[in-house]
Order: C-alpha cells, then structure tokens, then sequence
C-alpha cells in the first residue's frame, strides 16, 4: 500500500542540523514502506512563537525538504496570535515558497477569530490546513484547542476542509466532536496505539475522512502504522487512510505548483 | 554473549552457553484477558486474542486479567484468569494472578496463585489499588514473591494519563522506590509494564541497573528500540504487545523500525523473557 504520513516533526530526531534529522526521518520511514512525510516546526519547539521564532523554525524546515523534495512536504507554521505576520509566512512559504500546508498549534484556540484571515487565504491557496487538538482530561493548555473548538472553526468555514490533528487524542470524544462537519478530517497521529480506534473513526466518518500520521520523531512509526495495519476495517478503507485521503487533499495545491508526486 | 546479555537477576545465572532460539518466535510478557472497565475492544474475547498471538508468531504470553484492575474479589479474577489461559491458551498463555495488598487476606492470595494455579508470576497494579512502592506492604509483597521464586510484574499506568475516564483519574505509578528494593531482594525478578510513557533518562538507568526489566508496548521515539538498547542493558528490554488494548502491530512493527542484529532480535523477542520467566 502506498504510504503518505500527514504528521512529522524535526524533534525527537538525533542530528545538529535539520538535513542530518530529515535524512535519518526518511531512511527509517523508508524501511517502513512511507514514501512521503508531511513535516512541520522546527527542532526546537515554542508554544506561543513571537514572528521571529516560527519564522527561523519555518527555515529549518525549508532547508529539509529542500534537501529530500521527493520525499518531504512542508507546512508553514504560524501563531495566529500575530495575524499580520502568519499571513506574510503564508505568502513567503507557501504562496511563494514550496511548502504546501500550515500547522496550527496551541498559541490560541482554534475558534478564536483570529484564525479566520488566516484560514481564508491558506483556501485560496489550497493549503492544507491541519490543527493541533487535544482533550486532556486534567485540563488543557490555555491555547489549546479541542475538538469541539475545531467544529466552531469549521462550521465558520464549511467549504474549507481542515485537518483535527490528533482527533483530540480522546479518540472517543474527538470523532463525535467532529462527526457532523464533513469537512473535518480526523488525523490518526499522535495518541496511543488503542485497538478500535480507526474502527470507530472509520465508523463514525466513513473511511474518506480518516488520515494516516505518525508524530515521529516523539512517536514511532510503528506505533502509529498499527492503526491502520491493525485495523478491521477493509484493504479499500486502510488505502485510502494511508494515502488516498491526504493525496486527494493536497492535488490542487500540487498541481498549482507543478507537483508531481 | 551469553555473559553479556546475562542479568544479575537470572535464575538461570551461571549459565555458560546461550540457548538455541529463534529470532522470529515472540514471547509477549504484555497480555490482557477479559474485559477493559471502559470500553469493548476488538480483540477482547480470548479465543480472538489467543487467534492474533498466534497468528503474529507469539508461542508464549504472560497474561493478567483487566478485571484486576477494580475488583474487589480477586480469588476469583485469578481463577477465572487460570481458567481461561487453560481453556483457551494450553501451552501459550501464562497466567499472571494480581495481588492487591490493601485488600484483606491478600497473602491467601499469592498462596493460591502460586499452589494452587501454579503460576509463574503475579500483576500489580499499584495506581488502581491505591498503594505506593514505597509502602512497606510492596516490599513484603516482594519479599514474599521471591520466596515463592515468582516473577513480580508492575503496570506503571494502563493508558495515557490525559485520556483517563475522569473519574478513574489514576496517575502513573512512581517507580523511584523499587531501585533500593532490588539491591534487597536480590533474588527478585521485576519487570516494568507500560513504564516508557512517563520513565525516561537517568530514573530509567538506574532501575536497570537495579535489576529491573521493561518491555516495549509504550516505548515510542523514531526507532526506539534501537535507542533503548544504547541506554540500558540490552538484557533487561522484553518484547510486550499490550494487547488487546493496543493493537498487537505495534509492538510487531517496532522490531522492524530499529535495524536490529539477530542477536539483539533475539534477545528482545525471546531470550530475555526465557530468563526472567525462569524458562532458560
């Protein structure tokens, strides 16, 4: 099956420089069967980045995927808290640049209007759009957004398909939080490994809603291939969770961009 | 190599010649039989438990029982866990009986996992029964655990922490006092379940150098089994799956992300499971 993993960081990876950490991300992906790694923010990582941070992050990604182009894809990460200056990067990496996505932390909740401009002109360029989320059962970070808070955002903006990252890690709470916003896309990364997850995400949202990410460098890839590999859900449902969904996501952007995968 | 990977806490210390095994055959010291308090899973009946370990090369699994986890009566979660390991899994799954010492009559209870069940080991569950490692009962529990030469196995924590049921808000056992209880009780043979979540750097290392083991269901990290064998002594990492709660590929696949020699294979997979279960 053909793998793409929505979900990949620098961190967590040995290396000094940012090719050294995606040179060893690729060589272990590829002993896994993943042919393409979505990756996002930088070696070292800031909750709440002022523009200067998210920015010297933004280029150490850049300089990773330049390193490995078939291998990689880039998304720009942005603090919404500083509008102005996310929708600049937006235009630096991704309108002008060759990232194809925008990661979204948890420097502010998602709901907050202040993402609005910035959602509105990554649509426009077909970005894919993929939010950090999370229900922590002692409380989550102030800026951190669950899953019901990416339902207010996505019901804000019906015709623009966003990504759940994490699917709030509650996975039994999080798909229902998401299931009646067709646009929203569950992202399988990042949590545990526990049995029946894929099963009720493919349930609840049908298997054209359900994204394949690991989370590496914290996470294994093992632990997050077993999602899907272990899941009984049919061949034609992992396909498309392992790939399928993510590619038909990303084409308009690719093709703007002259991308052949 | 059979003195490097041998660990001070073998019953089979002294022995001079590797046992022949096969890279390829799983011992699972990480199973779970019966039903999670809080939610069905795939895999949660034992004949479709015992059908998956099989199918995926385990040939032996030290199983607890999840009813462990909130019942008062656990004679009979222990029987019931002997019965079905027997019934369903002749040969291949290992009964691991809990004990929870802040119930009465617990010791009647390690006497009967090991005379009567004749068990080879038992499950704590410290978060869930509301005692610490540094209580003086786990230390006669251990005590008396090694008299009876019965393996101790010690879940850490059952689930992420940020996902508990909220009112089951149970947090992770601390692990800091079974270093010093090792160097006591020399002959004890402890292992670690789902220790990697919140167990990491020099805690970590001096446990294993205390004697204690660990398996790998929750060890993450881009080829992590790799980077744990570089940290700690490589006879002290033991395959375990987790499952049902967690899909058994896991822990399978984790052996393919690292670029393990046959040997160091062999050890995770089987090798040091054998000498911490007494079976060298």
């Amino acid at each position: 099956m053909k793998i793409w993993d929505l979900h990949c960081h620098l961190s967590g990876v040995p290396g000094d420089e940012p090719e050294e950490r995606i040179g060893r991300l690729v060589e272990i992906a590829g002993r896994m069967g993943i042919e393409r790694l979505c990756v996002y923010m930088g070696m070292q990582w800031s909750k709440d980045p002022e523009p200067a941070k998210f920015r010297r992050e933004n280029d150490e990604v850049l300089r990773a995927i330049a390193k490995y182009s078939k291998q990689t894809f880039g998304f720009v990460y942005l603090n919404p808290k500083h509008t102005e200056a996310s929708l600049a990067e937006l235009e630096r990496c991704v309108a002008n640049g060759p990232m194809v996505g925008v990661k979204l932390w948890v420097a502010q909740r998602c709901s907050a209007k202040e993402l609005d401009p910035i959602i509105r002109r990554a649509a426009e360029l077909k970005a894919v759009i993929f939010q950090h989320t999370w229900f922590k059962v002692n409380g989550n970070d102030p800026g951190e957004s669950t899953p019901l808070d990416m339902a207010e955002l996505a019901a804000r903006h019906p015709d623009v398909p966003l990504i759940c990252g994490h699917t709030g890690g509650d996975f039994e709470r999080g798909i229902r939080a998401i299931r009646g916003f067709k646009n929203v896309f569950a992202d399988l990364a990042g949590s545990e490994p526990c049995a029946g997850y894929t099963e009720m995400a493919v349930r609840e949202l049908g298997a054209d809603r359900v994204i394949y990410g690991s989370d590496a460098g914290g996470r294994s890839f093992a632990s997050q291939l077993a999602k899907v590999f272990g899941a009984d859900v049919p061949d034609a449902a992992k396909e498309l969770i392992f790939s399928g969904n993510l590619q038909r996501l990303m084409t308009p952007i690719l093709k703007a961009k002259g991308i052949t995968p | 190599m059979a003195a490097a990977l041998a660990h001070p806490h073998d019953t089979c210390a002294g022995e001079t010649q590797p046992a022949v095994t096969n890279s390829t055959e799983l011992i699972d010291t990480n199973v779970s039989l019966h039903r999670w308090p809080f939610r069905r899973l795939p895999l949660d009946e034992t004949p479709a438990l015992v059908a998956k370990l099989r199918a995926n090369g385990v040939t032996q699994a030290c199983a607890g029982s999840f009813d462990a986890l909130l019942h008062k009566d656990i004679s009979t979660v222990n029987a019931r866990l002997a019965e079905d390991c027997d019934r369903h899994g002749k040969g291949m799954l290992m009964p691991f009986g809990a004990l929870n010492p802040m119930l009465p009559d617990w010791e009647e209870d390690l006497r009967r996992c090991a005379e009567v069940h004749g068990m080879r080991g038992v499950r704590l569950h410290p978060n869930y029964h509301g005692f610490k490692l540094a209580d003086p009962i786990f230390e006669r529990v251990l005590q008396l655990a090694s008299e009876r030469s019965l393996a101790v196995q010690i879940a850490v924590s059952m689930e992420d922490e940020r996902t508990l049921h909220p009112l089951v808000n149970v947090p992770p056992t601390d692990t800091a006092p079974l270093a010093p209880l090792l160097q006591k009780f020399p002959q004890a043979r402890v292992q670690l379940l789902n220790a990697f979540r919140t167990l990491r750097g020099a805690p970590l290392q001096v446990l294993a150098k205390a004697g204690a083991r660990f398996e790998i269901a929750t060890l993450e990290f881009v080829a992590g089994v790799d980077k744990m064998l570089a940290e700690i002594d490589p006879a002290t990492l033991l395959f375990g799956s987790g499952s049902p709660f967690y899909y058994f590929e896991s822990a399978k696949l984790k052996l393919k992300e690292s670029a393990l020699t046959d040997a160091q294979l062999a050890a995770v997979s089987n090798r040091n499971a054998r000498f911490f279960l007494g079976r060298c």
